[in-house]
């Protein structure tokens, strides 16, 4: 074990594959210098410029070209800096990298990673803020991972570097200097489509992922004082989502909420409330709650951009009404939980 | 490079390029039919007219080298060595169509031959060539990719950042606008700024050349000094190849928007016509002639009859080759 920075993890995991694979090299803007947070900092040095590879400023030709490459039996790693900035290369992941093993009738695989940094970073603003995890995962052929802790960073991208499948790799910018301990070990990985039980608890479980975990960890503590024992789940990988994990967990607890920093609307946490509705509804004992941010784009000024924060107070506020309003225990009462007074699903404060 | 005449030209090589471009042109035609039987069951879009770029260029690619297409793919794909049975399946949307039917025409592709794609989305097929000669020149690799788009293409950005790619990198790849004067239904000419698809890859630095399409000899004599310059590590090379897409965007389109007599003067210059013209300057006779174009009719009607009476694909296949990581299923119901 190592105390790393979650930056630092990513960056280790992809030497250490790098090391393991002739194949694997990274492409995009900024790598030589060693990318635009850090995160490759000394990469260009111990593999040369062709492994990693700087790029003009054209997103969907960085992304194609990771398409044509991986067809030819390369591993490409693209950088896309900013989740934002990837959405100039829609046609190059949706229709392309998502599609090419199926309507070629699995002639190719496309094993690539594209990394696309994700969320708030103070004052970013409307372009360099977004959480689009949810748009992947809608996409039939992509695999999307939300790390969230060092790692996690660390095991989850050598996954997603040895998986055959495109992975739309999300890592969030707020999260570049938490600091935890990592294995040193070059073969630690983490398996894709593996939930982490963060934290355990009985009364109600919080599903989240990315910098949002922490949010629920703090907000979990905070409702421990009162009494309030919360099972914090760290989903991990959006696509495959662990389905298992989350229907133990409730099935234990009997109440979901789902808290993630995307746009609460056709958000992922939409996803999990509506399967875990269809599978548990007669022993939910409160009426699942997603909590996420409302559907404004993110602002420059504090004050404005703070509106789209979920905080630990608004995810501890809302837990206590779950807790406190559904009926102790309705399973096997035949009838839906009734509606208390958290059951509003806007975005009251 | 240029016009052959009957004296100093190889007359097998002649004959391989007629009965190349026969095949292709019956393939399209006995799929025309097969839209008309309603057993073709997407939109196609026939290379009628252009056989003499696919021909050219692809006589001048080795089996390992790389092609990628477009969604007008059939003649390429063809003359790249696939297996016109298997086309004719997917066509049909038939169990072992090279993509097992979940492709149809538009994504047809034969990676045995190094066919990597037709493409649905014009320009797509570009930045995937830069990565696919990115590929082969970080493997140092001696083989050569070769990117066939529409004159349409250039107006995409896919266009501008794939051709900037492969001339910072100095990519092995050879860059061929198949130049049929339409994007879709629209003149390129009204939709297009500047002096065309050759002088904005001079722009980007990457030597061009531009030919008759319908000169079967000179695409491929033009093609293949590009592709030595390719093949010798100097970097990409840009072939703006004229040509005349001599059937209507696809096989439903009545191509109302350009006259009768505009289409009867382009049939003059018909490729196929013209290499015959040159064959028999070469006393080639009529009867062999003839033959060429009766051999390739009854090849693809062979392809036609044997892919209508293959099965569609078994209802379960829809649920492979999506991903290895989770299980499709699971999500479905």
């Amino acid at each position: 074990m190592a105390r790393l920075s979650y930056l630092d993890a990513g960056r280790l995991a992809l030497a250490e594959e790098m090391r393991l694979d002739p194949a694997v090299w990274a492409v995009g803007e900024d790598l030589g210098r060693g990318g635009v947070f850090g995160q490759y900092k000394g990469l260009a040095e111990e593999f040369g410029p062709e492994r990693i590879s700087d790029a003009p400023i054209s997103e969907a030709c960085i992304l194609g070209a990771a398409v044509g490459a991986a067809m030819m039996g390369t591993r490409p790693v693209v950088e896309m800096r900013f989740s934002d900035f990837a959405l100039c290369a829609v046609d190059e992941l949706v229709n392309q990298a998502a599609k090419a093993r199926y309507m070629f009738g699995g002639q190719s695989r496309v094993p690539m990673v594209v990394r696309e940094p994700i969320g708030l970073w103070r004052s970013s603003a409307a372009q360099h803020s977004q959480s689009l995890e949810a748009w992947y995962a809608h996409i039939p052929g992509l695999v999307v991972v939300c790390p969230s802790t060092p790692a996690d960073n660390k095991g989850l991208l050598k996954s997603a570097i040895r998986c055959d499948d495109p992975v739309v790799y999300m890592e969030h910018k707020s999260l570049w200097p938490l600091q935890d301990e990592v294995p040193d070990d070059p073969e630690f990985t983490v398996p894709l489509g593996h939930a982490r039980v963060a934290r355990e608890g009985t009364d109600l479980t919080i599903v989240s992922w990315s910098q949002q975990l922490h949010i629920g960890a703090q907000a979990a503590a905070r409702l421990a004082e009162g009494g309030i024992s919360v099972e914090l789940i760290d989903l991990r990988t959006l696509w495959p989502w662990d389905k298992t994990a989350v229907l133990a967990s409730v099935r234990k607890t009997g109440r979901l909420m789902v808290a993630h920093e995307a746009v609460s609307v056709a958000g992922f946490g939409a996803e999990i409330a509506a399967t875990v509705a269809e599978r548990l509804h007669g022993g939910l004992r409160a009426p699942v709650r997603r909590l996420g941010a409302p559907r404004i784009p993110v602002s420059y000024a504090p004050t404005l951009e703070n509106e789209v924060r979920v905080t630990a107070e608004r995810i501890a506020a809302v837990v206590r009404e779950m807790v406190q309003a559904g009926p102790e225990q309705s399973l096997g009462s035949g009838s839906g939980p009734s509606p208390g007074p958290g059951s509003d699903p806007s975005h009251t404060k | 490079m240029g016009q052959g005449t009957g004296s100093n030209i190889d007359v097998e090589r002649l004959r391989r390029h007629h009965r190349q471009m026969w095949r292709i042109r019956a393939f399209e035609e006995q799929a025309l039919r097969g839209l008309d039987e309603k057993v073709v069951l997407g939109a196609i879009h026939p290379s009628i007219g252009q056989e003499g770029v696919a021909a050219g260029v692809c006589a001048s690619l080795a089996r390992e080298d790389i092609l990628l297409s477009t969604h007008r793919g059939h003649g390429h794909t063809l003359a790249k060595g696939a297996d016109p049975l298997a086309m004719m399946r997917e066509l049909l949307g038939r169990e072992d169509g090279n993509c097992g039917g979940k492709g149809g025409s538009m994504h047809i592709a034969d990676f045995s031959v190094g066919m990597l794609g037709a493409n649905g989305v014009v320009a797509a097929n570009i930045v995937i060539a830069a990565g696919a000669a990115h590929a082969v020149k970080l493997r140092r690799e001696r083989r050569v990719v070769c990117c066939i788009f529409g004159d349409g293409a250039v107006n995409r950005g896919p266009f501008l950042e794939g051709l900037n790619w492969a001339a910072v990198f100095r990519l092995p790849l050879l860059f061929v606008c198949e130049d049929n004067g339409f994007a879709a239904t629209t003149r390129t000419a009204a939709m297009t700024g500047g002096d065309g698809p050759a002088a904005r890859a001079r722009a980007i630095g990457i030597p061009a050349a531009e030919v008759d399409g319908n000169d079967v000899l000179a695409v491929e004599s033009t093609a293949s000094e590009l592709l030595a310059a390719v093949r010798a590590g100097e970097g990409p090379r840009f072939l703006c190849a004229r040509t005349y897409r001599l059937t209507g965007h696809t096989g439903a389109d009545p191509a109302t928007y350009r006259s009768k007599a505009e289409v009867e003067a382009r049939w003059k210059e018909d490729p196929i016509a013209r290499l015959a013209a040159q064959l028999r300057l070469a006393d080639v006779a009529e009867a062999d002639l003839a033959a060429d174009a009766e051999a390739a009719v009854a090849e693809m009607r062979l392809a036609y009859e044997a892919a209508v009476a293959t099965p569609y694909p078994a209802a379960a296949r829809a649920y492979a080759d999506v991903q290895d990581v989770g299980d499709p299923r699971a999500e479905a119901f």
